[in-house]
């Protein structure tokens, strides 16, 4: 695996180097390291020549740019009204016994992270959680634990 | 620009304005003021605090007059029913995400969301409150500045200043939502990220989450303790903005009635951080000069070119952190501030017989990064703290009215002897191209024996507002053991405000300019326009304070550094010569490289 500086440094190489290719390097940044670190943050502030606070300012305005730690698996479960009425408590609390921590907490093999989401556009067949960029409609408790079980299975 | 004019009503009254103008400018020139919280004159257009909104007929909703460029026909309203319920709406928002604990907090008085919360009489809570209880813990970790969440209306100017005025970005708008807030580098301390301190962001904040760390009670313990020596000392730009915090148009100098109040105060001696203005001037001037012969002479390639000035903690801080590689090219000398502390705590303490440790150095500076410079590591040569505490403009404001003194009314009075005497030389340190222009007064006639050849010593082609300035010099008839500077042309450059000087520190990285001595001041104008002078702060006022402070060299009697009689003496008795083994343990320092992010 690259090194923090070496993957920043290629992704400032593909995307450029001016501010219109913040968004995207810090993308990629989260892509392969799950969330920006401090390392992160300085050596793209330092690439695109930008002041250290801009860059966070940024990062920070994102949900999907995390400054925290992160699992390999992140699993966002909606927690708006819709989902609400659906059962999503049943679907976190599940999830959440099954994997050990609490909403915001990640696994001591860091490969989950549990969060809820703001709605993700799916009121017609919810209760619906993402795992990573993967969608997943009309939950059960039993149909999300099977799903985050396929995840653990996964090598990569 | 355009000439093209546009005709509008405001308020019914018709006028023509240029194309382009904003509402705002319009009913300012028919003397309508409209408030705003988030406009500045010296920062572009932000819109978000909406308090300026007015309604223009025929559109569906109010417009922010800041945000807003006038169009022809248009018809607005600055005062119409549905604005002032708006605005007065508006304003106990902002209150609601404010804490408006007023009566505790430090900018009482001077705050422009209290006066306009006054203006509207803002009575019971309309709206939840909103302060989120962490945010009331307040960030003192900086000697300069404070920060405080609970009061901040995020109008973002201080981001802006920091931004388009400094070029640093040592603040930013983080978070979204309710939970935006302004903020540092991933929340860290103000004294651990790239914050010069130069205060300009407190200057413009409208509430108290911006203040200076203050040390009044500090400074007023000293006084009250009769086994202590406390002496004051008071920077160039202080006497040419002092009164307007007590009641005395911009551009008034002070000069006497400050050293007045001073004594008044208490203080055992008034003296002027002008005199080591001059000190560095002869320090400094021949530091130039001495680098000057080491390359053109000696031909020595370890001599760094251009020299540049070190007098202001702002620009040093930021040289530090931003071009830790060009640390060789700032000027040893001290700034004139802890020039005096050291002086004051060795050759003076010794003079009036009083031991150094019962010795008190107080410093009134137009500047919140002073308060930092007296407390770096490097800044006790005289083997203690040589400069105690620093007070704002402000602060000593502040002072004078707690001590029920009726400033106006006061006689004038001359600063204490010695370490009271200076030239008009020393006073323009307060403006940008101030301290080029003293150098040079002195440079010039050690080197030719003859004064400057500029009008009645006024080096006009390094004065003025431009952010980056320009000058050469030529160098003609010197004296003898002068030979090797016969017919050169003397570069100079002048910045003012750091996102200048980045500019200026661009252009010679990339050897694009080849200067032999440049000046910079960390504040737009010079320290006329310091983060601890008066607020408020515009170009208008910058350049009223400028006139003053070129009027009080005019006036001086001494207009150059070398002919003070205190600095002979001093050389004479004390220091030797500039650059002496005494100057360099006592006047001279060194940098050192920060962490850029």
């Amino acid at each position: 695996m690259l090194t923090t500086e070496a993957l920043v440094k290629e992704l400032v190489e593909k995307n450029g180097r001016t501010r219109n290719s913040l968004m995207p390097v810090l993308q990629g940044i989260v892509q392969q390291e799950h969330y920006l670190s401090e390392e992160a943050l300085l050596c793209v502030a330092k690439e695109l020549d930008l002041a250290a606070a801009d860059v966070y300012g940024t990062a920070s305005f994102y949900t999907f740019l995390d400054t925290v730690p992160r699992g390999k698996n992140i699993i966002r479960v909606c927690k708006t009204i819709t989902c609400h009425m659906k059962g999503k408590d049943e679907i976190v609390n599940t999830l959440s016994n099954a994997l050990k921590i609490k909403v915001g907490e990640t696994t001591h093999d860091k490969k989950f992270t549990l969060l809820t989401a703001n709605c993700l556009g799916w009121c017609h067949k919810g209760p619906v959680m993402l795992i990573n960029d993967e969608v997943y409609p009309e939950l059960t408790p039993q149909k999300a634990l099977e799903i985050v079980e396929e995840y653990a299975k996964s090598t990569h | 620009m355009s000439k093209y004019l546009v005709n509008l009503k405001i308020n019914n009254m018709p006028i023509a304005v240029e194309e382009g103008t904003t509402i705002l400018e319009a009913a300012k020139k028919l003397n309508f003021r409209i408030p705003t919280l988030c406009n500045h004159p010296d920062l572009t257009v932000a819109g978000n605090c909406r308090v300026c909104v007015v309604e223009v007929k025929g559109a569906r909703l109010l417009a922010a007059a800041c945000a807003t460029p006038v169009s022809e026909g248009m018809e607005v309203f600055t005062n119409s029913e549905k604005v002032r319920v708006s605005r007065k709406h508006i304003v106990e928002l902002l209150l609601s995400e404010h804490n408006a604990d007023c009566t505790k907090c430090f900018k009482n008085g001077h705050c422009e969301l209290q006066d306009l919360s006054s203006e509207y009489r803002i009575g019971d809570h309309v709206f939840l409150d909103l302060v989120r209880p962490e945010s009331k813990i307040q960030d003192i970790s900086s000697p300069s500045i404070v920060k405080d969440d609970s009061k901040c209306i995020r109008c973002q100017r201080c981001v802006r200043t920091c931004a388009e005025l400094q070029g640093v970005s040592a603040l930013a708008v983080v978070n979204k939502g309710d939970h935006q807030k302004i903020s540092t580098f991933l929340n860290k301390p103000m004294h651990e990220v790239v914050c010069t301190n130069c205060g300009q962001c407190i200057n413009r904040c409208p509430t108290g989450a911006l203040t200076e760390r203050n040390y009044i009670e500090e400074v007023w313990n000293a006084l009250y303790d009769p086994s202590k020596f406390v002496v004051v000392q008071t920077a160039p730009a202080t006497r040419i903005a002092l009164g307007e915090d007590l009641g005395i148009p911009v551009g008034e100098r002070v000069t006497g009635k400050m050293v007045s109040s001073l004594k008044k105060l208490g203080f055992n001696k008034v003296l002027d951080t002008d005199f080591t203005a001059d000190l560095t001037i002869m320090e400094e001037g021949t530091e130039l000069l001495t680098r000057l012969k080491r390359a053109l002479v000696d031909k020595d390639e370890k001599v760094v070119l251009p020299m540049m000035t070190s007098c202001s903690p702002g620009w040093i801080k930021f040289q530090e952190h931003m071009y830790s590689d060009m640390l060789e090219n700032l000027s040893t000398c001290k700034s004139p501030q802890q020039m005096f502390g050291a002086v004051a705590k060795t050759y003076y303490a010794d003079k009036i017989n009083i031991k150094a440790q019962d010795m008190i150095v107080v410093s009134i500076m137009p500047c919140v990064a002073k308060k930092f410079e007296c407390e770096r590591p490097e800044m006790r040569d005289s083997g203690y703290q040589d400069v105690d505490y620093v007070l704002t403009t402000r602060e000593l404001a502040m002072m004078i009215k707690q001590a029920g003194i009726d400033f106006n009314k006061l006689e004038e009075a001359h600063y204490d002897s010695i370490l009271g005497e200076s030239s008009g030389a020393a006073v323009i340190f307060g403006a940008t191209g101030g301290v080029m222009e003293a150098a040079l007064r002195t440079a010039y006639e050690i080197v030719t024996g003859r004064e400057v050849p500029f009008t009645n010593l006024n080096i006009q082609p390094v004065r003025g507002m431009e952010g980056i300035k320009d000058a050469t010099i030529k160098i003609k008839n010197v004296k003898p053991e002068w030979s090797f500077l016969e017919g050169v042309d003397l570069h100079v450059a002048i910045a003012h405000g750091l996102a200048n000087a980045r500019q200026l520190m661009e252009k010679v990285r990339k050897g694009e300019a080849a200067y032999h001595f440049i000046e910079v001041m960390g504040c737009p104008g010079g320290c006329l326009g310091g983060g601890g002078q008066p607020i408020p702060t515009s170009p208008e006022i910058r350049k009223k304070r400028t006139e003053a402070i070129y009027q009080e060299d005019e006036d001086m009697p001494i207009r150059k550094s070398h002919e003070n009689p205190e600095v002979v003496e001093i050389y004479k008795e004390f220091l030797g010569e500039p650059l002496s083994h005494k100057s360099h343990d006592l006047l001279h320092t060194h940098y050192k490289p920060r962490k850029r992010y």
